[in-house]
């Protein structure tokens, strides 16, 4: 049996993915890293792939790089786990959260 | 992608590199003030130039969006300019900016209109809200809070920021993003001496530029950062932008200018890294006005008003009461106090009477007040565009069938603690203090903090500095940060047409700034800025809380220059972004330094600051009813003092200093 090699990785910080990118959609035009306040982004060094998350830490979770993205999918915003709330429906009494 | 393994900086690096750029007007930082400021003197014919850290087509604290334009005298309201900013004055006990108060409600119509012309949407031109109670039928503008007599305008803010800098575009400002300010530039190096420009680093590439300018306006906000600080939710911790550290109050403090109100700091209500996203929880606040409640059964919470009166239907929630003129936004004097949930809700809780938790009740709403709420404030309103409405609704949130959940009362607090302002109402700081965890406090995140003080001009105590926005002591509100950017922009451009000769740098001053700002990116091992910060925070929690007294101070001062003697000097950077970070942590302790100066200064405790002294308790007393004025004279702390209502009569001043503006003079 092969076994799949282990690293030895250091904790990144967390909450670490403000955005998602979908790669088949986004063209890499880097739009979101020049819309962004906080230069969380930074180009992905191989052209044309979405671009690199390097300081997740430092997003103030505006949502401009959403807002600006011209490719509708390729980048989709995501609240830390500890920030989604809950909802409660009316008629029917069932719970649901983000 | 995160991205965890190393990678070659992106960016082409070329540290100590100089650029040198000659202006009339410099504009330091590209928010909402910034872009005015810079719109208003290029209108003049002067050249302008403006710096911004990040990117200006949606940078600052009202760059993303806006959902409110408050406390505007419009031709639909029976408020004068004269009340809006007594109001402001009487609910702060007097420490509020009646200046710059004044002069956002006398223009702050202009502004707006001014806002449409550049593309930004102000009124309901599709009809939506056709038939509501808060829009008037001819003019399709919508209102919050006071439909009866209204003054605070609901507007579509996330058109804006996109227009400002289209405009400033076209007008031909030169505009350099990545450029984080790092200095002042005074005539001779000297402090307290002509401010003549700037000095800049670019967080991409690590260059460094000089601006040489005529009049400088500091658009560059407030301090922040100086009590909560998390290392791993950096962002999110704070209610101002990320880039917001008081990079400007360090800068003008270093060079000499005079601040007040200092001393002031308030239980942060709202932006701690464990809070929610803003205004994207079910709530009667601001935003959320005149929201319908519930509790766990579906009961409906009461609203009252300022008298106690139940009331009874939504229409009442958005009226004076009686013996009431008109309606603050979120003042709690009673002259002004907007109706909200039954003040004994704690208590009733307590007794079972209402069951935990709360919902905001959005579907028992007309259509109207429903997509007012969410759709109009939340989607216009910063940081609600994206990460509220889009996100919730892709969620499946439905507000006509869903109940969304408040966490106001699950705190364990009253809910008075949420509600910001009500913290300067509460007098017994010994019971606050049992309740609270010394680390939620802030300084200027939360509004109505202290700052520059200016003159009828907007300029600073130095000559040729200007001041807007949140840069101006007791300064609030897009709609002020609007005004005054819109107003120290002309006077600017006034000032630098003034100035004949071509400003002359002090080399030396340059040098020692260059020395300063690369220090960092020297060192290859050392301290992070995230520790720094995270230091420089428990130092103010732990000596500048809640409750103070000189030893406390006198022992954070001692911990603050310990930091910048033997703390500063490992900091390390190994990147131009990191670099930058490391700056504003320099300017973060700078801040604290500051604040903690101010509060040593004032020998009394104040509600209306926050302000609690246990060696001087006696609250807000006659001697101590003034402005405390602390700067740097030759590298020593220099205490003045003005008396409050030192702007003198607000008409007459105001109509002296504009005469062209009012229309008393032509041109």
């Amino acid at each position: 049996m092969v076994r799949e090699k282990i690293y030895a990785t250091s904790n990144p910080p967390a909450p670490n993915r403000p955005v998602i990118f979908d790669a088949d959609i986004c063209n890499g035009c880097n739009t979101c890293v020049e819309a962004c306040d906080a230069d969380v982004f930074i180009p992905n060094p191989d052209k044309g792939k979405p671009p690199l998350i390097l300081y997740p830490d430092e997003c103030w979770y505006g949502g401009c790089c959403v807002a600006h993205c011209p490719m509708p999918g390729a980048i989709k915003f995501n609240l830390p786990l500890m920030q989604r709330v809950r909802w409660k429906r009316m008629t029917t009494g069932g719970h649901f959260r983000l | 992608m995160y991205q965890a393994e190393l990678l070659e900086w992106p960016y082409p690096v070329n540290y100590e590199k100089e650029n040198e750029i000659s202006t009339d007007v410099l504009v330091l930082g590209g928010g909402i003030a910034g872009c005015w400021a810079a719109i208003s003197a290029a209108r003049k014919g002067v050249k302008v130039v403006m710096i911004e850290k990040g990117a200006t087509i949606r940078s600052g604290a009202g760059g993303k969006g806006a959902d409110h334009w408050l406390n505007t005298p419009n031709p639909l309201a029976d408020v004068t300019a004269e009340e809006i900013t007594n109001m402001e004055i009487e609910s702060n006990g007097g420490y509020a900016n009646g200046l710059s108060r004044y002069i956002a409600a006398r223009e702050s119509y202009d502004a707006l209109l001014d806002m449409e012309q550049l593309g930004g949407k102000i009124r309901d031109t599709e009809d939506v809200f056709k038939g509501a109670h808060f829009r008037d039928e001819k003019t399709k503008f919508c209102f919050a809070y006071d439909y009866q007599n209204p003054c605070h305008f609901r507007v579509w803010g996330t058109t804006f920021k996109p227009a400002l800098y289209q405009e400033c575009k076209r007008l031909g400002v030169e505009i350099y993003d990545r450029v984080q300010a790092t200095s002042l530039l005074t005539e001779g190096g000297e402090q307290g001496a002509s401010v003549i420009g700037a000095t800049g680093l670019n967080n991409r590439t690590g260059e460094f530029y000089i601006f040489k300018a005529k009049a400088t306006v500091n658009c560059l906000s407030r301090h922040q950062r100086n009590w909560v600080f998390s290392t791993e939710t950096v962002g999110i911790s704070t209610f101002r932008p990320t880039c917001v550290v008081g990079n400007g109050y360090a800068m003008s403090w270093r060079a000499g200018a005079k601040f007040t109100m200092m001393e002031k700091s308030v239980r942060n209500p709202m932006s701690d890294g464990w809070a929610y996203p803003p205004f994207g929880t079910g709530n009667p606040f601001t935003t959320w006005v005149p929201c319908s409640m519930v509790d766990a059964d579906g009961k409906e919470v009461p609203w009252e008003d300022v008298n106690g009166k139940i009331l009874s239907n939504l229409e009442e929630r958005t009226r004076p009461a009686s013996g009431q003129k008109f309606l603050g936004s979120r003042e709690t004097d009673p002259r002004w106090r907007a109706p909200h949930l039954i003040s004994d809700l704690p208590e009733r809780v307590i007794r079972g009477e209402f069951k935990l938790p709360l919902y905001a009740n959005l579907p028992d709403m007309s259509d109207h007040e429903r997509k007012a709420i969410w759709g109009l404030m939340v989607g216009e309103e910063a940081k609600t565009c994206i990460p509220v409405l889009n996100t919730y609704t892709e969620s499946g949130f439905e507000p006509q069938m869903d109940l969304l959940q408040s966490y106001i009362m699950l705190r364990g607090s009253s809910i008075g603690d949420r509600m910001p302002g009500v913290a300067a109402s509460m007098a017994e700081p010994a019971s606050k203090a049992i309740l609270a965890l010394p680390q939620e406090r802030a300084g200027g995140e939360t509004g109505n903090a202290g700052g520059l003080i200016v003159d009828w001009n907007l300029m600073t105590t130095l000559p040729g500095m200007f001041a807007a926005g949140d840069a101006l002591f007791a300064g609030n509100y897009h709609n002020h940060a609007a005004t005054t950017g819109r107003y120290a922009g002309r006077k600017a451009a006034d000032y630098a047409m003034r100035v004949a000769d071509k400003p002359v740098i002090d080399r030396k001053q340059v040098e020692t700034e260059k020395v300063r700002v690369y220090a960092p990116s020297k060192r290859k091992d050392g301290l992070e800025w995230k520790e720094l910060t995270f230091a420089g925070c428990r130092v103010m929690q732990n000596y500048c809380g809640e409750l103070k007294n000189d030893e406390l101070l006198k022992i954070g001062l001692i911990w603050i220059k310990d930091i910048q003697e033997n703390e500063v000097p490992k900091l390390c950077a190994d990147n131009p972004h990191k670099l930058g970070r490391a700056l504003d942590v320099i300017d973060i302790i700078t801040c604290d330094e500051l604040i903690l100066q101010a509060s040593l200064a004032r020998k009394s405790s104040c509600r209306f600051l926050d302000f609690w002294r246990l060696d001087y308790p006696e609250d807000d007393p006659a001697k101590w009813h003034k402005w405390i004025i602390i700067n740097l004279e030759s590298g020593k702390v220099k205490i003045g003092e003005l008396p409050i209502g030192f702007w003198g009569p607000l008409k007459e001043n105001y109509e002296a200093y504009n005469r062209d503006y009012v229309g008393l003079v032509s041109g």
